[in-house]
């Protein structure tokens, strides 16, 4: 059964043959081209074409590409570890809410004196529950550097823990998937909880302002999705050279035949683990840009279904592919935002025959359509 | 209390009369229609339970009776009869005038009524009853309640009547009297009613009885807490296990999670309810649940098999896609059950001999149906391990379990084999929902939620053992439950699921290795 499933996996998803690049230039043409309209010409259709030209984008276009971006970035980081290295985690939802959560932190304390209540230092919610003081893990989370420490720490941590414990007691397959679906579970739980200190259910909202800029601002919210674009496209070329390099190519390793590996004398412990961990920095980064484009971030996030799609995404674009995921992100939130307004009941029936058409029928996504990359 | 000490006395300021009443005679009649002495002939009536008296009285309550023109009047359901012989009168309604009654007064008919309904009515009415008078006690029904307690035959009513007298008899002057009635309360685990007596009990040594008591019944309450948090922890541990007994032996045999597990359950509930549906009206409705098993376990096991046969077979050998497309089936049922039934919970009915409860202390009720699901998922148990054990669909899974290629190569069709056998764990999981209809709701959501805790369930048993889902099931429950009182629902759920993780780290293989082949590929 072993040998089945080495031989199944490795023809699925075959890794670049070594020393070959991983896009011919046309590919990078695109990519570029593509960085251009979402960074360049994006923002300038939405702020210099006036309202009433038909070519003027308009606020809720831009949140939707600065979100899908966000989307992408944490596909792509699921790619590393699912499409590289095997290993399905049903939790990144969790990392990207988690590095929401630091970011909304800090945004919860610029608000100053404009939220309901007024009070200059407690947020809302806090006034609310009639807590006198900041918990201790609040304490400092007006200064925007320590926060955007945290939206690494945070989740690198956790997934660096988590992980050791899970990968040196080689949890592996199915019960990997499903331990980190009960990590994200449980996380949930904890945050709908008021006394944990992060809004219970509401969450944050109300965002007022980032670094002095007022969120509800046209330019704040292009420049939010230039970095968006930015960082995918960083996050794209790291990925890249980490693929291509000699570590990439272990991990393809352990993807395929683990105990191979091992038995050639490398510890997949700390491969897996380091891929794992920056996975969900990736992951925590995403979701720190994510939460001032959307305004608002609750435990909603951390729902099992949630980090189920980003697994879908990496599956609908193509597992291993890098650029898979991406597309299959933008298809997968780009088609969700349209159908959930157009037809809410049939959402549910598309995205769930989706998991099934993707499995059964594109192995390889919808990139290994019209891209076999496996070609000799 | 006070109030009928005030009517007491009150009613030695009136005129002398001849003795009070202890029959309803005319005379009698004729002091209750008259307000000055009704309260006293109220009372008077009760102590000596006089229990023809309870019509009258009864009408009294309600506004029924009237004063004509020469006799006292009942109106029976229109029909207007003579308060004392019953027969039939007929007076113009214009000449009546109703007998009232003021606030106070109504207490103290109420009293009487109850007193007197402890002796004739029915066990449900009697209890009723009681309730009324730990409410509204008054010293003159103890004699008709001591007279009840002696004919008592129903045992919940017994028990109850026997805390009332002791109630009453608390505000004895006697402090022998007293006593005895502080051992009755402590047995009956009337804790109020001995917290009110310590307000204004002057003896010492009764001060010192009470004090004794009071403790006492702390510590049983808290023990009947125990027990009562230990009992729902394994009825939670049987629904779980109901939950978790179809996916420990599909995962066994084929590695593969079902993600859409918890959707069979629902499955099963809608089937419950649908058959619910059909029995509604009819005089056999008792019995639907009969009718409901075999729709339950057919309805999940046909969805099982479609399942199987789309898509778990298609992507055999690749564990992780599997866990995806059934996540993506489990979409599905759910969104084609909102849509054909709504979003909306539907209303799914216990049988009249499933609903109330078994009283095993005074504050401990086991509901019946928890008390079944118990007793059933321990028969769905008893009945899985015959299959795995008696039949030879059982072996050849079993064989197939422990080593795929082997029994292949000895001629067990495996495909068929998962088939039946995701069929089979997909009904046990049909079973498990019509068993939660009984005690939840039943909406298109009811299986979400569930497959982490039965996944929880089978990676702490060990994969495809019987015994180890069992125990894992139960101490699951119950170390849930236990974890409530101080940590909260919530988080006893996080404190579970993260022991449950770290347990993984010590034992992969679960409390219960099996030897096989298959596992080391995990």
């Amino acid at each position: 059964m072993s040998t089945a499933i080495v031989t199944l996996g490795s023809s699925i998803a075959a890794p670049a043959s070594p020393g070959r690049r991983l896009y011919p230039p046309r590919v990078w043409a695109v990519i570029l081209a593509a960085y251009g309209i979402v960074a360049v010409a994006i923002p300038v259709l939405h702020l210099a074409v006036p309202a009433s030209s038909p070519l003027h984008l308009s606020d809720y276009t831009v949140t939707l590409v600065g979100k899908i971006l966000c989307y992408a970035t944490v596909a792509l980081a699921m790619d590393l570890v699912w499409g590289y290295t095997g290993i399905l985690s049903l939790g990144h939802g969790l990392f990207f809410a988690l590095g929401g959560y630091a970011m909304g932190m800090y945004l919860m304390r610029a608000i100053g004196r404009d939220g309901v209540y007024g009070d200059p230092v407690r947020p809302d919610f806090m006034v609310f529950l009639d807590w006198k003081e900041l918990p201790w893990y609040w304490l400092g989370s007006e200064r925007f550097l320590q926060q955007a420490l945290l939206v690494v720490l945070v989740p690198g941590l956790l997934a660096f823990v988590f992980g050791w414990f899970a990968f040196r007691s080689r949890i592996r397959g199915v019960y990997f998937s499903i331990i980190t679906q009960a990590l994200t579970y449980a996380a949930m739980l904890l945050f709908f909880r008021n006394q944990t200190g992060f809004g219970g259910n509401n969450g944050f909202t109300d965002f007022k302002r980032i670094l002095g800029y007022p969120l509800a601002s046209p330019r704040t919210r292009v420049v939010l999705l230039m970095l968006s674009a930015t960082l995918l496209l960083s996050v794209l070329v790291l990925c890249r050279a980490l693929v291509l390099s000699k570590l990439g190519r272990v991990l393809t390793a352990i993807r395929d035949a683990e105990d191979r590996v091992r038995f050639c004398g490398y510890d997949p412990v700390s491969f897996k683990l380091f891929v794992w961990t920056l996975s969900a920095c990736i992951c925590g980064i995403a979701g720190a840009l994510y939460v001032p484009q959307v305004g608002i971030i609750n435990p909603g996030e951390m729902s099992p279904a949630n980090s189920v799609e980003i697994a879908i995404a990496v599956a609908l674009g193509g597992r291993g592919t890098l650029l898979g995921p991406i597309l299959g992100a933008a298809l997968l939130h780009g088609s969700k935002s349209v159908l959930t307004v157009a037809v809410p009941e049939l959402w549910l029936f598309v995205l769930g025959l989706s998991f099934i058409v993707v499995t059964r029928w594109l192995p390889r996504g919808v990139l290994g359509l019209f891209w076999r990359e496996g070609r000799s | 209390m006070l109030l009928t000490a005030t009517a007491a006395r009150a009613g030695e300021a009136a005129p002398p009369e001849p003795r009070p009443p202890t029959t309803l005679d005319a005379a009698a009649l004729d002091r209750l229609v008259k307000p000055e002495s009704r309260e006293e002939t109220i009372a008077s009536l009760v102590e000596a339970t006089d229990v023809h008296a309870l019509p009258i009285l009864r009408a009294l309550l309600e506004g029924n009776l009237y004063l004509g023109p020469t006799a006292v009047l009942v109106d029976r359901e229109g029909a207007l009869q003579d308060a004392l012989t019953g027969a039939p009168a007929s007076v113009d309604r214009e000449q009546l005038e109703q007998v009232t009654i003021n606030n106070r007064l109504r207490r103290t008919l109420e009293r009487a009524v109850a007193a007197l309904s402890l002796l004739e009515d029915s066990p449900s009415g009697r209890l009723a009853a009681v309730r009324v008078l730990q409410d509204n006690p008054g010293p003159e029904v103890l004699p008709a309640v001591q007279k009840a307690l002696a004919q008592e035959r129903d045992r919940e009513v017994k028990e109850a009547l026997r805390a009332t007298a002791a109630m009453l008899a608390l505000a004895s002057p006697d402090p022998g009297q007293r006593l005895a009635a502080i051992e009755e309360l402590r047995k009956a685990h009337a804790k109020r009613r001995l917290l009110q007596q310590r307000e204004v009990e002057k003896d010492p040594t009764v001060l010192a009885a009470l004090d004794d008591a009071v403790r006492e019944v702390d510590l049983a309450l808290e023990r009947a807490a125990m027990v009562g948090l230990f009992f729902s922890g394994l009825s939670l541990g049987s629904i779980l296990l109901l939950a978790a007994l179809g996916l420990a032996i599909t995962f066994g045999l084929m590695g593969v999670i079902n993600m859409a597990h918890g959707e069979l359950l629902m499955v099963g509930a809608y089937a419950t309810w649908l058959v619910q549906g059909a029995f509604r009206g009819s005089r056999h409705f008792d019995w639907y649940l009969l009718a409901a098993l075999p729709a339950a376990f057919l309805a999940a096991a046909a969805v099982g098999a479609l399942l199987e046969i789309t898509v778990v077979r298609k992507l055999y050998g690749r564990p992780l896609e599997t866990l995806l497309a059934t996540w993506g089936a489990s979409l599905l049922i759910v969104q084609t059950v909102r849509v054909a039934f709504g979003a909306q919970n539907v209303e799914v009915s216990n049988p009249s001999w499933m609903s109330g409860g078994v009283t095993l202390l005074p504050d401990l009720v086991l509901p019946w149906n928890r008390i079944v699901i118990l007793l059933f998922s321990a028969g769905v148990l008893v009945g899985v391990w015959l299959l795995l054990t008696r039949t030879r669909l059982g072996l050849l899974v079993r064989a197939v379990t422990q080593d795929r290629q082997r029994a292949a190569g000895l001629g067990v069709r495996t495909p068929r084999v998962d088939l039946l056998a995701f069929a089979v764990g997909s009904g046990i999981a049909g079973l498990g929902g019509c068993a939660l209809s009984q005690i939840g709701n039943v909406g298109p959501e009811l299986g979400q939620g569930f497959i982490v805790d039965s996944f929880m369930v089978v990676v702490l048993g060990g994969v495809g053992q019987l015994a180890g889902t069992t125990i894992a099931a139960g101490s699951l429950g119950v170390v849930n439950k236990l974890l409530e009182p101080w940590a909260g629902a919530v988080m006893a759920k996080i404190v579970v699921l993260v022991f449950v993780i770290l347990f993984i780290q010590r034992r992969p293989q679960g409390l219960f290795a099996l030897r096989g082949r298959a596992l080391e590929e995990g």
